[in-house]
């Protein structure tokens, strides 16, 4: 069993899902980040892969993704980074990424390296799934889970598609927007998640503009868990030094697996 | 029935390129549209109401001209000027931005986005808006609200609202992606005007479409004026709209030459240009696969041009298969060729033409002495360079 469908099997509660920004502030602490975020109860960590031109972020993962290009992160050392990680970390490792960066590395060599790297899935929020046909086979060939998003402007029979193409679980954004918004959710966004949770068959979780342990708490009386991204940014940026930021992203972690 | 209409096929490609890579969110905005497009394409009263607004607000058709001096000057073959400079706004822009406009208000959307590089796109766009009274919000890169402060004193005046884009290179791909985020956020009410061939499917194909009017007037023109075909047919390409839309009625056409002349800022070694065919790889940038500038990690490269319009490291999928198909010849010169072109072509023919246009005349100027004398060469003059004569002033050029 791989172990993304050991996590899922084996919960008792809902998903928690920290993401971070793979090389913010720097490789060694964004590594950190999930050992500690593991301890304090994540279920799974999602690394964000840096992109010059990340047009479905707000501006806090505009921020760390800019910051770790400026210190030369790429896909490799990424997964280079994954591999030394597993000694400390051994939930699940979801890599989120823009498909230029892929496709610049060879798909076929970059889902292989990332496989033996001990990756375990893949989001990429520019590859909708009427443009993953190579993409999914080759998923499959390697044994990666596909992660597809779902949003609130797709229909049914998007919905459905979705569903069957992701391997293990779906990705639903909560808002039409980019990543971190902060919007407050409103009943449309239950209607929306509850629609999701009948028409799905597959576990999803919820993301985009979950900031604190409310919002996460509502949108887990539908969602199978939560991830959770530019809300850590701004936590790592208002901390003074890196080992405060270590310890107040376990606190928040800590704070969000206290409700769901 | 064009052959070439044909493409893009059902899934927006254009053999290998085009596409649509784009967030979930996006998706259904862009059925709706594709749709909708679909309907009125072959709609009469669309096409009456657009060819009125061609006719008594943009003011075509626009003039096919004989360039006498620059002839005599280039030694080569006749050449004459599609006079896009000559419509409303300065520019070929107004084209796309009237028929997307109408096409927004069939959709019942109220409110209007748009990027913009040289501010062309963005005048044209807040044009349309004020005409038929909707909302408008142009996103521009701050670099670019410099070097074209009157465009964007025009686009204000205009009653547009100018979003200033500090992020990346602070031109028109950043400014692209902050108008797809603005679009992801508001996709229920907003249509978003793109201002080039580029951008995920059906946009290439719409704007492709409103631009084609460029090239069935100069066919029209053409048989007028001398009778036959022209021998070439050169235009700028940046994104690739006005040579798409010069190059659409004479793709069949197989003894036309078709230039694309790219933007090599200052030099294709130099790593500073804008020249993504020439120099690019196909990648995924803005909603499509499309030849363009990126490193070794796959994160997009920083172009340069002198011109605004050409700033961009991206380019319409359709020019990608026209380059690997070998249809389209594309090649490109230098900012410093092209300010050459800007200053020759001002002073011999009494018209000033924008920067970028002014990089189809450079390629004209270095190669017409090699073509027959006995041809005829039509350049898109895409546009007029009032909206650059700040910066043509900034490096003391107006004294050459």
């Amino acid at each position: 069993m791989s172990r993304i469908s050991t996590t899922l099997s084996g919960r008792s509660s809902k998903l928690l899902i920290p993401f971070f920004t793979a090389g913010f502030p720097d490789m060694k602490t964004s590594f950190q980040y999930a050992k500690v975020a593991v301890q304090a109860g994540a279920d799974m960590i999602e690394l964000g892969v840096p992109f010059s031109d990340p047009l479905a972020d707000g501006p806090q993962i505009q921020y760390s993704s800019y910051s770790a290009l400026q210190k030369g992160v790429s896909l490799k050392v990424i997964l280079e980074g994954v591999r030394s990680a597993r000694k400390s970390v051994d939930c699940p490792i979801i890599l989120m990424g823009y498909y230029n960066p892929i496709h610049a590395f060879g798909l076929r060599s970059f889902l292989k390296m990332a496989q033996s790297s001990t990756v375990d899935g893949l989001i990429v929020p520019d590859l909708p799934v009427d443009e993953s046909g190579d993409y999914s086979k080759e998923m499959i060939r390697n044994k990666l889970s596909s992660i597809f998003l779902v949003a609130p402007t797709s229909s049914k029979r998007r919905i459905k598609q979705i569903d069957t193409r992701s391997s293990d679980f779906v990705y639903a954004v909560t808002v039409a927007g980019v990543t971190g918004t902060g919007k407050v959710f409103s009943k449309a966004t239950d209607t929306y998640l509850e629609q999701l949770s009948r028409l799905l068959h597959k576990p999803f979780v919820a993301g985009f503009g979950v900031s604190d342990p409310v919002s996460a708490k509502r949108l887990c009386r539908y969602a199978d868990g939560v991830v959770i991204g530019s809300a850590f940014v701004s936590i790592i940026r208002e901390s003074r030094t890196k080992r405060q930021s270590i310890v107040n992203v376990g606190r928040f972690v800590s704070r969000i697996r206290k409700v769901i | 029935m064009n052959k070439q209409k044909k493409q893009p096929d059902a899934k927006g490609r254009f053999g290998v390129y085009g596409g649509r890579y784009v967030p979930e969110t996006v998706m259904f905005a862009l059925d709706d549209l594709e749709k909708c497009y679909n309907k009125i394409k072959r709609d009469k009263k669309f096409k009456d109401e657009l060819n009125g607004y061609f006719k008594s607000f943009i003011g075509r058709p626009s003039p096919l001209y004989f360039a006498e001096r620059l002839t005599k000057y280039c030694k080569g073959p006749r050449i004459w000027f599609k006079r896009e400079d000559l419509n409303h706004t300065g520019a070929h822009k107004i084209n796309n931005t009237v028929g997307q406009i109408l096409l927004a208000m069939r959709m019942g959307k109220k409110r209007i986005i748009a990027e913009t590089g040289a501010g062309q796109h963005g005048l044209a766009t807040a044009t349309v808006c004020a005409r038929f009274g909707l909302e408008c919000i142009i996103y521009m890169g701050a670099e670019d609200i410099q070097r074209q402060a009157p465009n964007v004193a025009k686009i204000k005046l205009l009653g547009a609202k100018v979003v200033p884009v500090t992020s990346g290179s602070q031109t028109l791909k950043d400014a692209t992606n902050e108008a797809l985020r603005d679009w992801v956020t508001n996709i229920k009410d907003t249509f978003y005007i793109i201002g080039s061939v580029v951008g995920p499917h059906p946009y290439p194909q719409i704007v492709r479409d409103f631009q084609s009017i460029i090239g069935r007037e100069t066919k029209t023109q053409c048989r007028k004026e001398f009778g036959k075909m022209p021998n070439a047919i050169v235009a700028c390409v940046g994104g690739g709209s006005n040579a798409m839309g010069i190059f659409s009625s004479f793709l069949d056409e197989k003894k036309v030459k078709l230039y694309g002349i790219e933007a090599a800022g200052y030099g294709l070694r130099s790593k500073k240009h804008a020249a993504t065919l020439s120099l690019g790889k196909p990648g995924v940038l803005h909603g499509a696969y499309s030849y363009l500038l990126y490193d070794s990690d796959g994160q997009i490269q920083l172009p340069h041009s002198i011109s605004a319009g050409l700033d961009y490291p991206g380019v319409g999928p359709e020019h990608s298969m026209l380059k690997d198909s070998g249809r389209v010849i594309y090649i490109s010169v230098t900012d410093k060729e092209a300010l050459n072109a800007f200053h020759v072509v001002s002073n011999l023919e009494g018209i000033i033409p924008a920067l970028e246009s002014s990089h189809a005349l450079a390629w004209l100027l270095k190669n017409g002495k090699t073509m027959s004398r006995r041809g005829n060469v039509v350049v898109c003059l895409s546009g007029r360079g009032d909206k650059d004569m700040d910066y043509i002033l900034s490096l003391g050029g107006a004294d050459e």
